[in-house]
């Protein structure tokens, strides 16, 4: 079991923190996070391993999020059945996406392109279809209790969407440390080459493509049952595709941890800025765009690929002072 | 089942708005063709680009049409310096990384817009904002004419600059083979920069043209954006005739889409266009091979 260690360490701390912090606003303001962790770690998974950057991961939140209410709403299912059936909804979206633009080989650019493109339909369609509530957006029940996966207590949620983001964590550690994740990366940095060694490039990115799904949806089916509301501007909302895409990136794309730590960085980063200045719309997103730009430019492996590169800065700046104690010595 | 009565217009009315969709495309698809990226960030400066036009009418009384000539030069540098300075340092050369910036900077962009002018949708009013041409068989509305001989007049100029001038040549030189002009002595720093440069003036120009008759709101550009993406991508990436027929296409099937589906499902048909390209044909009509 190595690499556990740090999953397990790092989730018993954060499980720990509600029975500290009482405040339903910080709360809430965690559960928050950890669900935007939860949609990162998808994305991750087949941007940061497989090299596949989707500019459209909306497509599996708000796949989640519409399944598990409109089962709950529409055909009385239990909330804990439609829980796990958005789940299996967003792999096979998954699937569905992945089988079609990996067969046209699309990468790059062009893979960003239909993502978006994917996005963009499942919510024009979300927005007009009568079974999603349209425009007007599906409401879920009040119904609290454990039966219906409602909880009064914020803490219960909070403990729900860490158990979903340790889940995740572990997920992404064993596809690291499988022959498969060794695929993933083989493709991710040169996809000829892999082909030329036997991958099986297509089915490994649409693997990979299923797994992100499902990852993502799954965030997507917490938000519904927390907010117990979904409309088309959330669920395929850019702004979903954004956050999903940023945690991984300014966390560390292709690492374990990177999306948690770029959730809990940047949604610190967003809430501290309204704090400043009040809520004003836009400028936790003007913060946002510009850390963006700045990990990109600054340390292309995100903040976790920071510390090792920060240590090589610090060394370098230290050897010339001590070579030139050397040469005060010598001479 | 519908009468041409209808039917003509509706068509003629998509061409007309097709020509606007071209420049937005247009400098897509300049950008695609030397920096092999999809800019992210157009849509957001077709937002800054509108809400310029917006207060050049507002605060200094200028007409769009004169705007244009001070907006164009203005967004080139503007884009000149973002390519220069921020895009090109920052992504250090990896094509997602370069993607990816230009996410950073249209949401940057965007949500400075929001902040600073907040959500409201404005417009202008010009005094032949809703005058209109009689054809005899129709009637189409002036400044829609208008921008649609502006495309042709801005295509033309793009097509001059890139086959007669040195900074043409040096574009088209990088386009085709970067390492080879760089060993010529092209400085592709400069040369990204400058078609940078001249998409963001195609934004600003499509920006003058479309605010006498639309509105301008932070999140407005976004639209267009995903429309110039399918016509990019429907014409071929890089090709200029590509972008400028596959807009003209795309206007039409927006307004007989609109016209048979109604509004909000008629954006569908351009969804499923893109799509549909992006899978059995993604390197377009007009494109090579990506």
């Amino acid at each position: 079991m190595k690499g556990f260690a740090p999953i397990v360490a790092a989730v018993g701390v954060l499980a720990a923190v509600p029975l500290v912090v009482h405040s339903i606003v910080t709360l809430n303001f965690l559960v928050v996070t950890l669900m935007i962790a939860l949609a990162g770690q998808g994305w991750n998974i087949l941007g940061g391993y497989a090299g596949q950057y989707s500019f459209g991961h909306a497509a599996f939140f708000g796949t989640g999020a519409y399944v598990t209410a409109i089962l709950q709403v529409r055909y009385g299912a239990n909330a804990w059945f439609a829980f796990g059936a958005g789940i299996v909804f967003g792999a096979a979206l998954g699937g569905i996406i992945g089988a079609l633009t990996f067969r046209s080989g699309l990468r790059g650019s062009y893979f960003a392109l239909v993502t978006l493109a994917f996005a963009e339909v499942l919510r024009i369609i979300a927005s007009v279809a009568p079974i999603t509530g349209a425009g007007v957006g599906t409401l879920i029940n009040l119904d609290l209790g454990a039966r219906a996966f409602q909880f009064q207590s914020r803490a219960v949620f909070y403990w729900v969407i860490l158990a979903l983001v340790g889940a995740s964590l572990v997920i992404a550690r064993l596809i690291e440390q499988s022959r498969f994740g060794a695929w993933l990366i083989a493709v991710r940095e040169n996809e000829d080459a892999a082909k030329a060694l036997g991958v099986d490039a297509r089915s490994v990115k649409t693997a990979a493509m299923i797994v992100s799904g499902a990852v993502t949806a799954a965030a997507g089916c917490f938000y519904a049952q927390y907010f117990l509301f979904v409309d088309s501007g959330i669920a395929y909302g850019t702004w979903i595709s954004i956050e999903a895409l940023l945690t991984p990136i300014i966390g560390g794309v292709g690492t374990v941890f990177g999306p948690l730590l770029g959730a809990l960085v940047v949604k610190s980063l967003g809430e501290g800025a309204k704090l400043v200045t009040g809520d004003v719309p836009g400028l936790d997103l003007i913060l946002y765009g510009a850390v963006l730009v700045l990990v990109i430019g600054f340390t292309p492996r995100g903040l976790i690929g920071g510390f090792p590169q920060l240590r090589g800065w610090l060394a370098r700046h230290r050897a010339p002072r001590a070579s030139s104690i050397q040469e005060a010595e010598h001479g | 089942m519908l009468s041409p009565v209808i039917l003509i217009p509706a068509i003629l009315n998509g061409l007309l708005m097709g020509a606007v969709y071209a420049l937005v495309a247009l400098g897509l698809t300049l950008i695609y063709g030397v920096l092999h990226i999809i800019n992210f960030a157009h849509g957001a400066m077709l937002s800054a680009a509108l809400f310029a036009a917006f207060f050049a009418f507002r605060m200094l009384g200028l007409d769009p049409y004169v705007a244009v000539f001070l907006l164009a030069p203005l967004f080139f540098v503007l884009g000149y310096a973002a390519q220069r300075f921020v895009i090109g340092p920052a992504s250090q050369g990896d094509d997602r990384n370069m993607l990816l910036v230009t996410l950073g900077i249209a949401v940057v962009i965007e949500n400075a817009l929001l902040f600073a002018f907040r959500a409201d949708t404005r417009t202008i009013n010009v005094p032949y904002a809703f005058e209109t041409i009689d054809f005899g068989f129709t009637f189409l509305a002036v400044p829609r004419v208008v921008g649609f001989c502006a495309v042709f007049v801005v295509a033309l100029a793009l097509w001059l600059i890139m086959s007669f001038t040195d900074s043409g040549r040096a574009i088209r030189a990088v386009a085709k083979e970067k390492l080879g002009a760089e060993l010529a002595g092209i400085d592709v720093a400069h040369v990204y920069a400058m078609t940078f440069g001249l998409g963001s003036a195609c934004v600003a120009i499509a920006a003058c043209l479309l605010i006498p008759t639309y509105y301008v709101n932070p999140t407005v550009g976004n639209a267009f954006v995903l429309i110039a993406f399918t016509i990019v991508v429907l014409g071929g990436m890089g090709s200029v005739p590509g972008a400028l027929i596959g807009a003209l296409l795309i206007g039409v099937v927006e307004s007989l889409s609109g016209l048979f589906l109604g509004e909000s499902l008629g954006q569908i048909g351009i969804f499923v266009i893109f799509i549909v390209v992006l899978l059995v044909r993604p390197s377009g009509l007009f494109g090579a091979r990506a």
